[in-house]
């Protein structure tokens, strides 16, 4: 057990080191001189290599990526060229609604799609299994910033339920903070329902061909007794393995859906960023979303023997 | 090493013409293949034939015309400088563009970019997913940088990809094919490290069948078959983040006439002209529900065995 962890933890290093020296040359790439534009317009020749010196842009290039390493280690991106402002503190003030949003949108999605999948599983090849199926796949089809316009426009323009964009924090009151996550959130959870609804009804119905069920059957229990504690229980690992997998569709389904809301959290964040072409801020948030992805990851990968005391490494 | 040496190779190779047939049957009997087809057929040649259907220019900008209803009309002057009624059937924008026009031209830019990342990205894979299933010292560091490329959300590296470019279709088409490509390598390599077991793969080795040859033909045409699927899934992804792209204002040019980009200029006053959004937003999602019906019929029809897995 032990041995596994340590493997999986060794394999996580590679992984994270190609993410880190891509956004690391991301800058580099770039046709633009950070120095020139830290500098301002006005700046002369002299000026901009003064800065050049001080960023270490003139140190050998393996030096420059040990140094860029260390500080973001340290969560230390520089300062943004746009904001004029430290990165990691852009970042701190904007956590809260990404957060929100993120957790929100999960938990609404496995609350309405692992019933659905078991439903489906169970009630296999009638017309509910293929309803569910059919919305699975409209899910994967309809982009989210489309199903958010369309929710906004049904239920804030048209009924008038709750506020059309914003964001409230959720220190300044449940009620308003709950009003304005809500249908961000519920556009947001299509695509991630129509993942999870179809993995829990493949895993759900593998597990219901197995013998033990027959057994649970033959012992006369119930049937809700038999899809939840010897079905569904038995199906988790793939469930819990596709909602960490999901979680970087999430990350972009994050990106846009602030956009669409209004939200000002991460993912407007990097939108605002890419369009002003502010490379410190780009860099930082590539970074911590591949880690916060490759992280779930991990987790999930060693959570399986929570879930199925059979997996033993 | 032809001639008697190998006199059954050929005959070995995993290609029956009867089973063929069952398959093209099979996929004809899927609704969901068919289905998927003919939308897919009917938005292509509406692409196709997008200037014989009653369109205008889909970049020119009537200030007159601005921020109308879907039927409204309107007297316009054309190329020729003669004047002609038109009906906005599906409103004008806040630059007085036709929507109904824009949207018509955007099915091609969507359908070109979907066809396009489709097509590179699994060229591209399959050159590397071969190298990295085949040759075992390769496949540490092929499969490594692969993983690190999946372990950025596509999204997000597409954006970060598009803001080191210069904004265009090539810049669009490039980045979203980088997100893609790791996912044909997985797939292709998996195929060859199962394939490259098979007694005839090691029959053909045994023979001395020169590598690119063996490859060629022993291997490429078991990858056909998963190939196929994986490239429509990689068109139905292309297509929805080209959307996103330009929906985000760093995909396309502005005044190029795709779906995202449409979405993107309807937002500011979307509350009082929906349609802006929901047009563009209709053909979006009905495309890409074509190209995902069609994968998963094909998936069906080309591999019974997959079915079970998602």
């Amino acid at each position: 057990m032990l041995n596994y962890i340590l493997k999986r933890l060794l394999a996580t290093i590679p992984v994270v080191l190609v993410v880190a020296v891509f956004v690391f040359s991301m800058l580099r790439l770039s046709s633009a001189d950070p120095a020139a534009i830290i500098a301002g317009d006005n700046a002369n020749a002299q000026q901009i290599a003064e800065i050049r010196g001080k960023l270490g842009l003139d140190q050998p290039i393996v030096t420059q990526f040990a140094v860029w390493t260390g500080r973001a280690l340290s969560g230390n991106f520089g300062e943004s060229f746009f904001f004029k402002k430290q990165v990691s503190e852009l970042i701190v003030d904007r956590l809260e609604p990404t957060l929100s949003l993120a957790l929100c949108t999960i938990v609404i999605s496995v609350l309405i799609a692992v019933p659905l999948g078991v439903l489906a599983a169970y009630r296999s090849g009638t017309w509910l299994d293929r309803i569910v199926m059919g919305f699975s796949t409209l899910g994967f089809s309809v982009p989210v910033f489309v199903i958010g316009y369309v929710l906004m426009l049904v239920f804030a323009i048209e009924l008038s339920w709750v506020p059309v964009q914003g964001y409230q924090r959720l220190g300044e009151g449940f009620w308003g903070w709950l009003q304005r996550i809500l249908l961000p959130s519920a556009a947001l959870s299509v695509i991630y329902c129509a993942l999870i609804a179809r993995i829990t009804r493949s895993s759900v119905q593998e597990v219901l061909g197995e013998d033990y069920i027959r057994t649970a059957r033959a012992k006369g229990l119930r049937n809700r007794v038999v899809l939840l504690r010897h079905a569904l229980s038995n199906a988790a690992v793939p469930i819990v393995t596709v909602i960490g997998l999901g979680i970087a569709l999430l990350i972009g389904g994050v990106v846009v859906t602030e956009s669409v809301f209004s939200i000002p959290g991460l993912g407007r964040l990097t939108v605002d960023a890419v369009l002003a072409r502010d490379y410190p801020t780009v860099q930082a948030l590539v970074l911590l979303f591949s880690l916060v992805s490759v992280l779930i990851n991990l987790l999930v990968d060693l959570s399986y023997t929570l879930f199925d005391p059979r997996i033993r490494y | 090493m032809s001639g008697p040496a190998t006199p059954g190779l050929d005959d070995l190779a995993p290609i029956d013409p009867s089973r063929r047939a069952g398959a093209a049957r099979t996929l004809l009997r899927s609704p969901s293949v068919v289905i998927g087809a003919v939308v897919l057929a009917i938005i292509a040649l509406i692409g196709l034939a997008a200037p014989l259907l009653n369109t205008i220019d889909p970049a020119e900008i009537s200030p007159a015309n601005r921020n109308k209803g879907p039927g409204y009309e309107a007297t316009i002057r054309q190329d020729d400088g003669s004047k002609k009624e038109f009906v906005y059937r599906m409103g004008s924008d806040s630059l007085g563009r036709d929507i109904y026009s824009r949207v018509v031209y955007g099915a091609r830019v969507s359908l070109l970019i979907g066809v396009t990342v489709a097509a590179v990205s699994v060229a591209i894979g399959l050159v590397i997913g071969l190298l990295a299933g085949y040759f075992r010292l390769l496949d540490g560091v092929i499969m490594r940088v692969m993983d690190g490329v999946m372990a950025i959300p596509a999204i997000l590296l597409a954006l970060s990809l598009v803001s080191l470019l210069s904004a265009g279709l090539k810049t669009v088409i490039i980045a979203i094919a980088i997100t893609e490509i790791p996912r044909v390598v997985r797939l292709v390599r998996s195929v060859v490290l199962s394939v490259r077991e098979e007694p005839y793969v090691e029959a053909a080795i045994s023979v001395g069948t020169p590598t690119l040859l063996l490859l060629v033909r022993h291997v490429v045409p078991n990858t056909v078959a998963p190939l196929i699927v994986q490239t429509t899934y990689i068109a139905a992804h292309a297509i929805l983040i080209e959307a996103v792209l330009s929906f985000l204002g760093v995909g396309m040019p502005a005044e190029t006439p795709t779906w995202g980009n449409i979405i993107a200029e309807g937002r500011a006053l979307f509350r009082m002209f929906p349609h802006n959004i929901l047009f563009p937003g209709l053909f979006l999602a009905l495309t890409v529900l074509a190209v995902n019906m069609l994968g998963d019929g094909l998936r069906d029809a080309l591999d019974p065995r997959m079915r079970k897995r998602v």
